[in-house]
């Protein structure tokens, strides 16, 4: 009975398209034209019309809503249009998976997942808005100047780091990681500017233990990707990228306020990676490459540690440059470079990327790729997690 | 015994003021550390203790919750140096010190304040700190902050 409960290899990724990608303030055309140009190059792509798509899913507030869209594209029938909650990079995942459950559920046959992001037309997520007044929660924490996510997010991979003795090593590993990928992909916004160990020690501190190159970057530009049935996938124009299995949600009181979760030095990840494994019957040993949302590389760190690649312990002796690098590390991640090099698109950028690595299309492709893991929002509130398999 | 005070600001003036919740939840924080007194929720029912506030007591369910006075004694928990200015106000306030401190007198839970003293200060996680009421006393609010006890 339980098996007919689950979007396991029911659904496919068929299509991915993305803008340009800008520095912050750089896109020379509105967001919503950023988000349409992604959704158009995705059905392109797919072998589809933008007249199929009959839902779209996103997260993090975007802007850019559904009926807008609809209307803009000429969309018959808008069959499924769904937000999910929270901030940040949390719901990358968590979209493609609502999604994935439209299309299971039989609410929706071409459901488009995206996310457009001018941060440079509208508010920079790295600044604090100027309020006169703040209450609960934060009444506990910005009059001490506790405001920015890499500050909030600076005292949890400080606690892990003391508990576990991490040296700074491993995030300026995640980091460089990132940039080598980077390197390689056209598209990054950092490409031709690579990172030494020099560079990452010498850059300024923002927030102690995070350098500057140990936060996500700011920037303009959209993408987007196209869902259907792995049936319809198998004959559209693309090799698809099996949907084995996806996961949301939150540990126990992660968002207790004032910085009071119960297991503090957490990218809150434990409970949604164990469900992510479960729905996919395959381990962490299993998993060939993986996107792991950087919006700070502390994050990335723990995150690591929740899908069981290493223990808290052996965080030094793993978060190395030869381990996380493709194409022969242990656990390549970040391929495209991720949030930190190739372009912060909260994330959906990984899904894109996650999908190439299944195709073998990827500027830093992982040979024989099987299984290709996505971490979407580490120490936020809910996270996600989802496979795609080849 | 009298708890430690001062007037003067550990962070330039010029950030976002507390209020307390326009639905009342903790009016009697921000009124109690105004009287330089440290409460916490504490359930009537099962006696837990739990900050932030909520209207439910999250280990019983219980919603007969009051605030308690406890010792303005801690720890760090965790802490950070900040560089980078976020806020217009902090262009030349950084560095700046921010604690995590947790309260072993009140069942571990944590606050959010500023490590008072030289932020270059070498800090110890572990190490036992008192609050210190910093007034602020045209926004008529009170700010709780820590310092090593020596
Ligand atoms: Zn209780």
């Amino acid at each position: 009975m339980s098996e007919d409960f689950t979007i396991r290899d029911r659904v496919a990724i068929a299509g991915i398209g993305e803008t340009t990608y800008y520095r912050r303030g750089a896109a020379p055309v509105s967001e919503f034209e950023l988000t349409l140009e992604a959704i158009l190059k995705a059905v392109e792509d797919a072998g589809l019309a933008a007249t199929d798509i009959d839902g779209f899913a996103s997260y993090s507030n975007d802007r850019n809503d559904p009926s807008r869209l609809a209307t803009a594209l000429g969309i018959k029938d808008l069959a499924f249009s769904n937000m999910f909650w929270g901030g940040g990079g949390g719901g990358g995942s968590g979209a493609v998976a609502n999604a994935a459950a439209a299309i299971v559920a039989g609410y929706a046959e071409v459901v488009v997942v995206y996310r457009g992001l001018a941060q440079g037309q509208f508010g920079r997520f790295g600044q604090a808005a100027p309020l006169k007044h703040v209450s609960w929660p934060m009444s506990y924490t910005a009059p001490y100047g506790l405001l920015s996510p890499a500050q909030t997010f600076a005292m949890r991979a400080n606690r892990f780091m003391y508990e576990h003795g991490v040296k700074q090593d491993a995030l300026a590993a995640i980091a460089m990681a990132s940039y080598h990928h980077a390197q390689s992909n056209p598209r990054a916004v950092m490409y031709g500017r690579p990172l030494s160990r020099e560079d990452y020690d010498n850059s300024r501190w923002i927030v102690e233990p995070f350098h500057l190159f140990d936060c996500c970057q700011e920037n303009d530009g959209a993408a987007a990707v196209i869902l259907t049935s792995a049936a319809r996938a198998r004959d559209l124009k693309q090799k698809p990228a099996y949907i084995l299995a996806a996961s949301q949600g939150s540990d126990f009181r992660q968002s207790a306020p004032a910085h009071n979760a119960p297991d503090y030095p957490s990218s809150n990840f434990k409970t949604v990676a164990k469900r992510l494994y479960a729905m996919a019957g395959v381990g962490p040993d299993e998993v060939d490459v993986a996107q792991v949302y950087e919006n700070f590389t502390g994050g990335v760190m723990m995150s690591i540690v929740e899908h069981g690649f290493c223990k808290p312990d052996e965080v030094n002796e793993f978060c190395t440059f030869e381990t996380l690098t493709a194409p022969n590390g242990k656990l390549p991640i970040n391929t495209s470079g991720g949030n930190l090099a190739e372009c912060y698109m909260h994330g959906l950028e990984l899904i894109t990327e996650a999908v190439r690595q299944v195709r073998g299309t990827s500027t830093c492709q992982v040979p024989d790729v099987n299984i290709s893991l996505v971490a979407s929002g580490p120490m936020v509130s809910p996270v996600s997690d989802l496979i795609l398999r080849a | 015994m009298t708890a430690a005070s001062t007037t003067e600001r550990y962070l330039p003036e010029g950030l976002a003021i507390p209020a307390a919740s326009p639905d009342g939840l903790d009016t009697e924080y921000w009124a109690a550390v105004r009287r330089h007194e440290l409460v916490v929720q504490r359930c009537n029912a099962c006696r837990g203790f739990q900050f932030g506030p909520e209207w439910i007591c999250h280990q019983c369910r219980s919603l007969d919750l009051a605030w308690e006075q406890v010792q303005t004694r801690g720890r760090i928990y965790s802490w950070e140096r900040v560089w980078h200015p976020v806020h217009p106000a902090l262009k030349n306030g950084c560095p700046y010190v921010v604690v995590l401190v947790e309260l072993p007198q009140a069942g571990n839970v944590r606050m959010v304040g500023n490590l008072l003293g030289d932020p270059m200060q070498p800090i110890v996680i572990g190490s036992e700190v008192e609050a210190v009421f910093e007034d602020h006393v045209e926004d008529e609010v009170t700010l709780v902050q820590w310092r090593i006890v020596n």
